[in-house]
């Protein structure tokens, strides 16, 4: 979604978002994501405005005090922004891509299936699967941090079945131009 | 592999149980944010910095801020370990790849730098009336200067009035009004306020002469 961002003309505005809009976009995430309410309040204090800053294709990014904290495409689900997850990498179900899948990820690559179920990978297991369309934490093998943020593009257990084709679609990674923004 | 680094690399980013604890009762505090410590080179987690283009300028820079994470990070030991599942092909390819990325950054800063040295700045006199002119100056992007900073910097000193107005051309220059040419040169050579970094050199200073028949 970031890979070619530029702020200066793919940003059309920012607007405060008024508060009926904000209960509801506080619920979705509580609903989304895997967090608790004060941490969501710590993150985003009822009574710190959020802003959003309508982008190109329909994006939403949305920031609190000009710092990206979580973006939308359409009215689909929030994703937090990589910065974000780094300081709670909790809030998401995670999978883990191999090693020989980093530098893929970096350059803005969707991940493919090999790349979850090989050794180096790791997808949560039966018990815990997730279904097509779950927002997700993107780590890497061997590194403590997440690398990227993404959505199953499959279930996970559909994942290790088939073994083919794109798994995950990654929606924000290390380095891309979102990265690059620390406030917006 | 070190304690250590089992000891930092093990959390694994599936939920612990504490969470599971969490989630079904009203928890009554925040979790604390995790500190990452970010590279000041390249901007990435530390343990990613090898798939950045700048891992020299990174290790350089680690090793002196912090040389006992330098050491956890890239010791003999570390380096073995973190090739993980990669086969030994593989991980001479990354290695490869890593110092091509490295090789091209390089090159594309020092083609930037060619660039900016050889910009030209143009500071031109426009005869506006007989008596009245306006200054234009283009080019001080290339410099990385703010023309909105130094637009507003030039109308205090001079107590005028200063804009950024685009060129037929889609660049952008500053519009001062009045004859300012020669005071913005000097000013360009001292590198007054945000006026830096330009080679006198690059500097000229052109005139427009009024067309017959204008205001
Ligand atoms: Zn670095």
């Amino acid at each position: 979604m970031f890979k070619k961002f530029t702020p200066g003309s793919d940003i059309s505005g920012h607007t405060p978002v008024k508060s009926s809009v904000q209960r509801s976009i506080r619920n979705s995430i509580l609903s989304q994501w895997k967090i608790e309410p004060e941490t969501l309040e710590a993150i985003w204090p009822k009574k710190e405005g959020l802003v959003l800053v309508k982008c190109r294709d329909h994006i939403s990014v949305y920031t609190v005090k000009q710092e990206p904290l979580f973006f939308q495409h359409f009215d689909e689900s929030f994703f937090p922004t990589l910065r974000l997850l780094h300081k709670y990498p909790h809030i998401l179900p995670a999978v883990k891509i191999d090693r020989g899948a980093i530098r893929f990820v970096l350059s803005g690559a969707q991940i493919m299936c090999p790349g979850l179920t090989s050794k180096g990978g790791e997808l949560p297991p039966t018990e815990a699967a997730l279904q097509a369309g779950t927002p997700v934490g993107i780590f890497a093998e061997g590194k403590e941090h997440a690398v990227a943020v993404g959505i199953t593009k499959m279930g996970t257990e559909d994942m290790k079945a088939t073994n083919k084709g794109v798994g995950v679609e990654t929606t924000t990674y290390l380095g891309d131009d979102l990265w690059a923004l620390k406030a917006l | 592999m070190g304690r250590k680094q089992n000891r930092a690399r093990s959390p694994s980013p599936a939920p612990e149980p504490e969470a599971a604890a969490v989630e079904g009762e009203p928890s009554v505090q925040a979790r604390p944010p995790m500190e990452v410590l970010y590279c000041a080179v390249c901007t990435f987690p530390i343990e990613y910095c090898e798939f950045g283009s700048s891992i020299t300028r990174c290790k350089e820079w680690l090793k002196e801020s912090n040389s006992a994470l330098f050491d956890e990070l890239y010791s003999d030991e570390a380096l073995q370990a973190k090739i993980g599942t990669l086969s030994l092909e593989a991980q001479a390819k990354l290695e490869q790849d890593t110092a091509k990325k490295e090789a091209k950054a390089e090159a594309k800063a020092d083609a930037a730098l060619k660039k900016k040295l050889a910009s030209q700045i143009t500071i031109k006199r426009i005869e506006r009336t007989k008596r009245k002119h306006v200054t234009a100056i283009h080019g001080l992007e290339a410099f990385n200067i703010d023309l909105k900073k130094a637009a507003k910097q030039l109308a205090s000193k001079f107590a005028t009035g200063a804009s950024v107005t685009k060129t037929p051309t889609g660049a952008e220059e500053i519009v001062v009004q009045g004859d300012v040419a020669e005071e913005v040169r000097e000013m360009l050579e001292e590198g007054v306020g945000i006026l830096k970094g330009v080679p006198a050199d690059n500097i000229e200073i052109t005139e427009e002469k009024r067309k017959k028949g204008g205001d």
